[in-house]
């Protein structure tokens, strides 16, 4: 998006530049409609998208701000500023808060939503009005959930294992239960809406085969949502049946087994990484694509593989319980199966290496998002191989080495491909451009925040530090704070995209309808979009990234 | 509505296995009690599958997609056993 590779806005945009509106912008989504109803009672996806992109930033910064609370009290050995409880709930909070209400509807519902109609050709999800009931009970959980998490206090972890959370833990256990069981309510309909509408309303020509990749992610992260979030349902009902009625499910006193519980919250928890990522990898695919103007290398494999993960991840979660009890053959089937599921996450590594090696490749903010994505997955994954090996596991299970590696793929991973997939689609969502060079220095500075948060756990696990404890012997003092130096830093950094993108919406120079030259249905409409997308339905004729790879070098 | 109405055997033939549940949690014990129930609970779910959410109507895409459902089902069943049995 270089002076030069910008495509000239219309005309009639010259007029408007600056604050006023230009005259794509008056017939777009964005001006269909000024009330506040008009935005609450939508069911166009794309502003559905926008209220979940509030939505979602909203209870990223809550649940950042207990990650604040815990790093700032991990400073000292002592654990000087929150007691052993405020400890135990704000890492409650920050867990569920981050998994349920940011990492798993993130990219799915704000980039799914507004994306997925515009890249297969059609005016809306299949279900508009379920698309919005979906919103409204999302909201519902999560604010719930928030109500719960602080005014009762929670401190079982994310988790909610028993028989901490059915006979031992304080606070509001059934309650953060239902709201958790409410919220996923929200991801089987939009699953199911994201499923239908790729079965049912691809336009003509738009084939199986055709299809952008980011959709072959989402759909295979719909199938998960589908299947798996019930059983999360399931589990937590049973929770609160043992608590309230005393029903004998997981307490051995009365014939239960506690290990079943994490058979059960696991079955879903796993696949429910592979929510939190899948969504990354398609967009890592479009972001690599476009950043080296080349067709994807293996564009098959790389769609394949997405539905490999989707379902070699349901077969993986005894890896957690590896020192629980589980029956070690048990324990053995999982470990291998769980360096299977690396297969299928290497093919797309390596797709995307080989599609960058030759491109013309430019260094916009999308394409260090991608770049940073791509290098924390890997050391995520890796290290998820180390874990995944039975004896090394006993060593470091529990340990900070775990929180590491999760933190590798979710924060490294998920949250960089949805900084990407902001910086990328913005000017399609709002129809401005904003500073490449703020662009640029926040994807550098939350690849340099992140590896100083985090790089330092590896070792601190490595050397035998456990999660979830906040006094600590001083010999781990100087990593930890390393650790919490750098979350300062990442803090910083994740705030620049929303001030720079804040304030492209007001002073940006309009997009017009292709500002990165790239492929895609999605980018033939005009920036913003108009309220019912395409005037006449398209039709396809050819597979997707047909980058003219001649005409990028003569620019070269 | 004519009492020979689909829906309404079908419903009338759900309350007949709740009542054979009930009958047979009361009255059996041990493997053979889950043997049972579980049979009976797999026609209710087979009843509901079949007639409630239309299933007969559907094409086999949908089928299967329902089907996928007791797929993963039977893949939770399979993993739970294989640590119950060898723990």
């Amino acid at each position: 998006m270089t002076d030069t590779a910008l495509p000239q806005p219309e005309s009639s945009n010259f007029q408007n530049e600056g604050l006023s509106e230009t005259g794509t912008e008056r017939v777009s989504y964005l001006r269909a409609g000024h009330s506040l109803s008009s935005w609450l009672l939508t069911t166009d996806h794309k502003r559905i998208a926008i209220l979940y992109l509030i939505a979602v930033t909203f209870f990223f910064f809550i649940g950042g701000t207990a990650a604040a609370l815990i790093r700032l009290d991990l400073l000292t050995p002592q654990g000087d500023l929150l007691t052993n409880e405020g400890y135990n709930r704000a890492f409650t909070i920050h867990g569920v808060i981050m998994v349920w209400f940011f990492l798993i509807p993130s990219i799915p519902n704000t980039f799914g939503n507004f994306l997925i109609p515009l890249m297969i050709g059609a005016k809306d999800l299949a279900f508009p009005k379920l698309n919005l009931a979906s919103w409204y009970i999302f909201m519902a959980g999560g604010l719930f959930t928030l109500f719960v998490l602080i005014a009762g206090g929670v401190d079982t972890g994310w988790t909610f294992y028993t028989p901490l959370s059915s006979m031992f833990a304080h606070g509001s256990v059934v309650l953060a239960a239902v709201a958790v069981f409410i919220a996923g309510f929200s991801s089987i309909l939009t699953g199911l809406n994201f499923i239908v509408t790729i079965h049912k309303l691809r336009c003509p020509g738009m084939t199986w085969r055709r299809l952008p990749l980011f959709v072959w992610s989402i759909y295979a992260t719909s199938i998960i949502l589908v299947l798996a979030t019930p059983v999360l349902a399931i589990t937590l009902v049973l929770i609160a049946a043992e608590r309230l009625f005393g029903l004998g499910i997981f307490d051995p006193a009365l014939g239960g087994d506690p290990l079943l519980y994490q058979h059960l919250f696991w079955f879903y928890s796993h696949p429910a990484v592979y929510i939190m990522v899948l969504p990354a990898l398609g967009v890592a695919s479009e972001l690599v694509a476009a950043a080296a103007r080349k067709p994807i290398f293996g564009y098959q494999f790389v769609a394949g593989s997405s539905i490999a993960i989707a379902i070699i991840g349901f077969l993986v979660w005894g890896h957690h319980m590896f020192v629980a009890g589980q029956s070690m053959y048990a324990s053995a089937v999982f470990s291998f199966l769980s360096l299977a599921v690396a297969v299928p996450s290497g093919i797309k590594v390596y797709n995307w290496t080989a599609t960058l090696y030759k491109g013309h490749i430019s260094l916009d903010p999308p394409f260090l998002f991608a770049m940073s994505f791509i290098g924390l997955f890997t050391v995520g994954g890796l290290t998820g191989l180390i874990l995944a090996m039975l004896a090394i596991d006993v060593h470091v299970h529990d340990t900070y080495f775990v929180v590491a590696h999760f933190h590798y793929i979710m924060v490294g991973g998920t949250v960089s491909a949805f900084f990407g997939a902001l910086n990328y689609w913005w000017p399609k969502m709002i129809g401005r451009t904003y500073s490449l060079v703020w662009g640029r220095l926040s994807a550098i500075l939350i690849f340099l925040g992140f590896n100083l948060t985090f790089f330092p756990q590896f070792l601190l696990g490595y050397l035998g530090m456990p999660r979830r404890y906040h006094v600590y012997p001083p010999e781990f003092q100087l990593l930890h704070v390393f650790s919490t130096v750098g979350a300062g830093l990442l803090g910083v950094a994740y705030v620049m995209p929303f001030a720079y993108l804040y304030y492209s919406m007001r002073y940006g120079t309009p997009a017009g309808f292709n500002p990165w030259g790239a492929t895609g249905l999605e980018w033939t409409v005009p920036s913003p979009p108009p309220k019912h997308n395409f005037e006449t339905i398209p039709v396809v004729d050819s597979l997707p990234y047909q980058y003219d790879v001649e005409l990028e070098e003569d620019h070269g | 509505m004519k009492l020979s109405h689909p829906l309404l055997l079908v419903w009338v033939a759900l309350m007949l296995l709740l009542v054979s549940t009930v009958v047979a949690s009361q009255n059996l014990t041990g493997p053979f009690s889950l043997a049972v129930n579980l049979t009976i609970a797999f026609a209710k779910a087979a009843l509901i599958y079949w007639f409630y959410m239309h299933l007969r109507q559907e094409s086999g895409l949908a089928r299967l997609a329902a089907l996928a459902a007791g797929g993963w089902l039977a893949i939770l069943f399979l993993f739970l056993s294989l640590d119950y049995v060898t723990r």
